[in-house]
């Protein structure tokens, strides 16, 4: 019976033997598990990011916007299938704030608008919205201040700027205290959002906000009724009631507006359910590429196979021989089985450290956070020594079977 | 009781629709430190009768038995035990492995006995001094003669202090000269209390050794002593 250190060195030795050979084989089973590793980092990055930035818009909300969503899902804005923009009004708000449940709720009305300032100019979003819009979407105010109800009701020319938009129009300044230009009026700057950073491809700091009532009677121009808002913001007060509520406000805008199930003219969006639908989505994704992936591991594992059979072919006599010396069937199973894994395993090693560093370019490039999980990791490495057994579990079997006076007589 | 006792050992092969008789019933005792060849041309039944007391092969029929172990009633892994601690092989090709050294080579059988590495340095190292070849345990095969490479061989036949040798053609693939030299040192160890067994269609090998059995068609059909003369010329 061989000792197990002396097991190690023999398929050491006979790795080494053929250098080119044993890298050209693991190289099959280094690129499966790169891409293997490199693809579940990319899609859990992928998927982290999803979750991060509908996270971002603020947590146990609901979002109302007009029009009917078309089938699928998915945050597609105002769909405006049937019912047309103006169906939300602000009475609709008012409505859902007597909803039990309710933490805030904030109707805002989006612009687009050209602002100008110290001779540059932007086209941010503009939003009219009310002051407890930043409780609505978990938003700070980084400097300055929030218009507050007053200025609100009194349509006053303040205004608050997004990160990106502070950025741009003062780069070198303190924004807090001047002036821009928006559709032939001076509004003066009172704050600066706190950065939220990108929403998939939408930069979410790329806004201003402005009291509803201003954006309504100065910005967003005369189209439509007065009162119409382009959507409703609605936090629960926790997670827990967020569905009931959602619930309950369907119910109340279909009474309000008259209309019966299945041709609603407005959509209330679950952010939570988006995000779980989303976080499955590109679950499902990084599931496929990594199983694309492991067929090339696959082929790695039959290169192996291939590679352990030609071995086996060629060293017949010395099989023969270490038989007739005194190894038993199960030594030469180790013996070959153990080049077989140690193949794979160093393979699988390299493998794990060029998907990481792959991972880490591309994560980099897509600018997404790098998600490796030593679970992930551990299993890359524990599956490629399982190919290694597999594959060459076969040729294995195939020496240790050889009849030593065929073996030796064999030139 | 003799080392070897091979009683009506018969082995058939089977080729398409013909039984072939590779043994058909031989019988014969080696006793302990005998030296003797089993001479016959090709087809005779002495590389089957070789196999089996190397126990590479079962008999078909018939009883041998070898240091006390029944050829006949032993599993694969028995008989791969068997051939690690009593049996010491040496081919006419040598098949030693290239890519180890002269000591590492002395040193296989010894990994499949389980012999810790610094006990199988000592005992490799002490078996080349014995045949000669002290100098040279670094070398590989490709760099010794062919004439070491076989004493290289002879060294790792006694690794496992075997209680047989059992020799195919040990000379087949040397010059005259270099084979009077190994069976002189197949002699020497004898004298020191090996029992050898040679297996030769060559005469000239087979007058080296004590004593000659003859095969043919599966049969043995002669069994007789050397004279100590002719031994002696082969020794020179």
């Amino acid at each position: 019976m061989m000792r197990t250190s002396d097991l190690i060195s023999s398929a050491g030795r006979a790795l080494r033997a053929n250098p080119m050979r044993s890298a050209l084989t693991a190289l099959g089973v280094i690129i499966g598990v790169a891409s293997v590793v490199a693809m579940v980092a990319l899609g859990s990055g992928a998927q982290a990011q999803v979750e991060r930035s509908i996270a971002s818009l603020g947590s146990n909300l609901l979002i109302v916007v007009p029009g009917a969503m078309r089938g699928g899902g998915g945050v597609r804005g105002q769909a405006g299938a049937g019912g047309g923009f103006d169906s939300l009004t602000l009475d609709d708000a008012a409505a859902i704030a007597q909803l039990e449940n309710v933490a805030v709720v904030a109707p805002s009305q989006r612009a687009r608008a050209q602002v100008i300032a110290n001779g540059a100019n932007w086209n941010p979003e503009v939003n009219g919205v009310t002051p407890d819009f930043l409780i609505a979407r978990d938003w700070n105010i980084a400097q300055g201040r929030m218009f507050d109800e007053t200025e609100e009701r009194q349509a006053r020319r303040v205004i608050v700027l997004g990160n990106t938009v502070a950025i741009n129009l003062f780069p070198n300044m303190d924004p807090v205290g001047q002036t821009v230009r928006m559709n032939g009026g001076t509004y003066e700057v009172i704050g600066v959002l706190e950065s939220k950073g990108q929403s998939g491809f939408q930069d979410q700091d790329d806004i201003v906000l402005a009291p509803l009532s201003t954006v309504k009677r100065r910005i967003a121009g005369r189209r439509g009724r007065g009162d119409t808002v382009s959507q409703i913001s609605v936090k629960a007060q926790s997670e827990d009631v967020l569905s009931r509520l959602q619930e309950d406000v369907e119910n109340t805008l279909r009474q309000r507006h008259r209309t019966r199930e299945g041709e609603d003219d407005f959509t209330v969006q679950n952010l939570s359910s988006i995000s779980e639908t989303m976080a499955q989505t590109t679950g499902v994704f990084t599931a496929l590429l990594g199983g694309i992936s492991a067929v090339s591991l696959l082929v790695g594992g039959i290169g192996i196979m291939n590679i352990m059979l030609v071995s086996v072919t060629e060293r017949t006599r010395e099989i023969g021989l270490r038989k007739a010396l005194g190894a038993r069937q199960s030594d030469i199973l180790h013996q070959f089985g153990l080049e077989a894994v140690t193949l794979s395993v160093a393979g699988g090693i390299i493998g794990l450290v060029i998907g990481v560093a792959g991972a880490w370019g591309m994560t980099t490039l897509f600018n997404l956070p790098l998600v490796v999980s030593p679970l992930n990791a551990g299993l890359a490495i524990a599956f490629s020594g399982l190919v290694g057994v597999v594959f060459g579990a076969y040729p294995a079997w195939r020496a240790a079977k050889l009849d030593p006076i065929e073996a030796l007589r064999r030139e | 009781m003799a080392l070897i006792e091979a009683n009506n050992l018969t082995k058939l092969y089977r080729m398409g629709d013909e039984t072939v008789h590779a043994l058909a019933g031989v019988s014969f005792a080696i006793p302990q430190r005998d030296y003797c060849a089993i001479v016959g041309p090709s087809g005779s039944g002495k590389s089957t009768l070789m196999n089996i007391l190397g126990g590479l092969d079962t008999p078909s029929s018939g009883r041998i038995t070898i240091a006390g172990n029944d050829i006949g009633e032993m599993s694969d892994d028995d008989l791969a035990v068997f051939r690690n601690q009593t049996i010491g092989f040496v081919f006419q090709s040598f098949n030693l492995l290239p890519r180890l050294t002269a000591l590492e080579n002395v040193e296989l059988p010894m990994i499949y006995g389980g012999v810790l590495p610094k006990e199988r340095h000592e005992r490799a190292a002490a078996l080349l001094q014995r045949v000669g070849l002290g100098e040279r345990m670094g070398h590989r095969p490709t760099q010794l003669s062919g004439g070491q490479q076989q004493r290289v061989a002879i060294a790792r036949a006694l690794a496992g202090q075997p209680a047989l040798i059992l020799a195919d053609e040990p000379t087949g693939a040397l010059d005259t000269n270099t084979g009077i030299e190994i069976l002189g040192l197949f002699s020497q160890l004898n004298k020191e209390g090996a029992t050898i067994v040679i297996v030769t269609h060559d005469h000239d090998v087979a007058r080296a050794t004590k004593r000659t059995i003859e095969m043919r068609d599966g049969h043995i059909v002669s069994d007789e002593l050397n004279d100590r003369s002719a031994r002696h010329d082969a020794n020179v």
